[in-house]
């Protein structure tokens, strides 16, 4: 037993860090902020070199073939680093096609499986994993994980409407909306999806559009694929909340040691420097939440993938929504101004957050595990 | 990453659950928990049949007459022995996770093989003589004052907090040898026996009723020299060396043992139909997440261990975020029973002694302060800068 980071996979955090340094620091993702197409085709596919979109793809099917944990540790720093755009869905599109059951983590794998989805259907493999199509999500009604969940008398719900009326983020970057029901995966052409942009988004990083009513797509999955889908989903999003919390954390910190009053650092305050104590714990707790919850879906028998997953994702959504205000806090009046980039970890905590179930079903998914 | 454990690992776990399948048959009644002979018989008894059976002391070094095993296997050791109810630590705390590993780092050759023995065999029982009335957070306030007088030190002064005083053999034991201002520059370490003349013990009543701790007058106590581990006027930072172990994997015990309660409140409430309430489940399943989350943290924390050998900062974020659990925990337990509560036993006993959690072993505001400046790198308060001079 060796919980630490493997050697690969502290190297694979470095590169994503760096590269998320290199192609997506603050000053030139905020130069595109409130637009339309908030991530260009170049980043994106510099993140496809990186692996962003293959860590799970088997190596049959052109992809690294490595399993949940890769992906938590690369997802933690696209969180901390803000990178916008439809990543959880891509990733999800190229691994749930390219899944051929050959990695460790997709063949042995205690949730859904989902066997292999047809090669060259309207969601082309090979330009997902390059990163030449970007794909996005609308989730449609609800999805159930597993009976257990159901008796708990809660699902783990999308966003609990129907077809009609549902908020789709990024479409505009979008080569392909995938439709995740909890009868089927559908791909939709986002091109014919009758929409209106959002006049303005509550993250100025990701675009909204209204869609009035989603056509019918194109089949590519069944109920399995669709409850492997949400799961992934929620994993991935716990590990993009842990990266949220942990950037507040050092910026609150680095504010904290800079800023003075009483002619010396806030952060020599007991009051202050407990603030960021309390956004440590959340961090910690969060992260270790959110390896065990990988781990026990690569590794069977070390955890209950589904209660591990469902804990993970509420202390994560917990510590990205309490640390992304604490940060504010920290900041005083400065982190009220739109110029201290605090407002934008506040601003997609709540995104992340809304694509998750909500706290109480995540609770009622531990509970009915014990 | 990689939870799952190894051939050699899961082996001892084998060997292990075989043994206690065997030895807990023949363990005698646990004794009623204000009878303080009878523990220390029991909790000494059972520390003697882990040492004859080799797992004495699981975590102390070979040539300590420990087991040298890893900081894994020791966590595989504590979760078996939670798992078969196993007796705990007892009376043995302070000897087995204090004074011995201290001795162990700092100790002379001729103290090691006086004092580490008797604690694995289960012969001699410690007790901790730290904290005073008026050095409580504020450790390196203490006053108990120490006057060299030939091959002795002549100690007078007080402490309060010392757990199990009343069947202790031996005490560490920190005394103030430099000037009156010196604060941690002029603290010693010395070993004193519990029955040198001019040592009273007076037990502590706690708002549980229970007596555990105590207070210690010392009169003139004459504690020779060379009883001191460490140099004079360099107690501090002896004492701190095991600190940190302290906070190591102290709590497994009873973190593997709240996620059992967990389970059993779960199973209650449905066959008390209690079940139905969603808040109630919400609560449940919260605070299992946290207790989840608390255990990743631990594998976490003994895995760091395990490769530098030593603990990391994990072990504070644990007791802080652990002390808290453990309230809203037994407050769980509380509003479940209603007002069956009211009658003395569990969980009116948990959650009384809840309290102190977040108190003993460090506050929850002390342990904020080591994280937010030995961790996060915030710098010290202006006031206590100026104290410390």
């Amino acid at each position: 037993m060796d919980f630490e980071l493997s050697e690969d996979e502290g190297a694979l955090a470095r590169a994503l860090r760096s590269i998320c340094a290199n192609r997506f620091p603050l000053e030139s993702l905020r130069s595109r902020e409130l637009q339309p197409d908030t991530v260009d085709r170049e980043s994106w596919r510099e993140l496809a070199e990186a692996g962003v979109f293959s860590l799970r793809t088997s190596e049959d099917g052109g992809g690294l073939g490595l399993g949940a944990a890769a992906v938590s540790v690369v997802f933690e720093e696209l969180g901390r680093a803000l990178v916008p755009g439809p990543l959880v869905a891509s990733e999800l599109a190229a691994s749930i096609i390219g899944m051929t059951g050959g990695t460790e983590g997709n063949a042995g794998s205690p949730l859904p499986a989902g066997g292999p989805l047809p090669a060259g259907g309207p969601l082309p493999a090979g330009g997902l994993l390059a990163g030449q199509v970007r794909a996005g999500v609308a989730l449609v009604g609800q999805i159930h994980l597993g009976d257990s969940w159901e008796r708990a008398g809660g699902s783990f719900p999308g966003s609990g409407r129907g077809r009609d009326g549902i908020l789709v983020e990024h479409l505009a970057s979008l080569d392909a909306l995938v439709v995740v029901s909890e009868r089927c995966l559908q791909v939709v052409d986002p091109r014919v999806v009758d929409a209106e942009p959002v006049d303005r988004s509550l993250d100025p990083l990701t675009p909204l559009w209204r869609v009035a009513r989603l056509p019918e797509g194109e089949e590519v999955g069944g109920p399995e694929h669709s409850r492997r889908w949400r799961s992934e989903e929620v994993l991935l999003g716990a590990a993009l909340c842990v990266g949220v919390a942990a950037a507040t954390l050092d910026m609150a910190v680095a504010y904290a040691m800079q800023r003075r009053q009483f002619g010396r650092p806030v952060g020599s305050f007991q009051a202050v420097k407990h603030i960021c104590a309390d956004m440590l714990v959340r961090v910690e707790e969060s992260r270790c939440a959110l390896h065990a919850a990988a781990l026990a879906i690569d590794q069977p028998g070390v955890g209950d993938p589904v209660r591990s997953v469902a804990g993970a994702a509420l202390l994560a959504t917990r510590a990205a929504l309490a640390c992304s205000k604490a940060c504010i806090q920290v900041h005083g009046g400065m982190g009220f101004t739109w110029e201290i980039p605090a407002h934008l970890y506040l601003a997609r905590s709540r995104v992340l957050a809304s694509a998750m179930p909500g706290a109480g079903e995540l609770e009622e998914v531990v509970a009915s595990r014990l | 990453m990689d939870l799952r454990y190894s051939a050699e690992e899961e082996e001892l776990r084998r060997s292990l659950r075989a043994w206690l399948a065997g030895v807990l048959r023949g363990l005698p009644q646990k004794p009623r928990p204000d009878d303080w002979d009878a523990r220390r018989r029991y909790d000494m008894g059972w520390q003697r049949l882990l040492y004859e059976a080799g797992y004495g002391g699981v975590d102390w070094p070979k040539d300590a007459g420990g087991r040298g095993s890893s900081p894994v296997e020791q966590l595989v050791f504590l979760e078996e022995l939670q798992r078969a109810r196993a007796p705990g630590v007892g009376v043995g705390f302070v000897g087995l996770l204090h004074a011995g590993p201290t001795i162990i780092a700092e100790g002379s050759a001729a103290q090691r093989a006086r004092y580490l023995q008797p604690i694995l065999a289960g012969e001699e029982v410690w007790c901790q003589g730290f904290s005073e009335p008026d050095a409580g957070s504020d450790l390196a306030a203490l006053k108990t004052r120490a006057v060299r007088d030939g091959d002795d030190y002549v100690v007078s002064g007080q402490k309060i907090w010392t757990s199990h005083a009343q069947v202790a053999d031996l005490c560490e034991l920190l005394v103030r040898t430099g000037t009156e201002g010196s604060r941690h520059r002029g603290i010693t370490w010395l070993v004193m026996p519990m029955d040198a003349p001019g040592v009273e013990v007076r037990p502590l009543r706690t708002i549980a009723g229970s007596s555990e701790f105590s207070e210690l007058f010392l009169d003139e106590v004459r504690i020779p020299v060379a009883n001191r581990v460490g140099a004079e006027n360099d107690g501090w930072r002896v004492a701190m060396v095991t600190f940190a172990f302290e906070r190591g994997t102290a709590f497994v015990a009873e973190l593997l043992e709240s996620m059992e309660l967990m389970r059993l409140l779960a199973a209650s409430a449905k066959e008390s139909g209690i079940w139905d309430d969603p808040c109630l489940r919400q609560r449940l399943g919260s605070l299992a997440a946290e207790l989840d989350a608390l255990w990743a943290l631990t594998r976490r924390n003994v895995s760091e261990a395990s490769r530098s050998g030593v603990p990391g900062i994990g072990g504070s974020v644990f007791k802080l975020a652990f002390s808290e659990l453990r309230q809203s925990m037994a407050d769980l337990w509380m509003d479940i029973e209603g007002r069956s509560a009211l009658v003395w036993g569990e969980p009116a006993d948990m959650w009384v002694n809840s309290l102190s959690r977040t108190i003993a072993a460090g506050t929850s505001q002390v342990q904020r302060n080591i994280l937010a400046e030995r961790v996060l790198g915030l710098p010290k308060e202006p006031s206590t800068r100026t104290l410390e001079g």
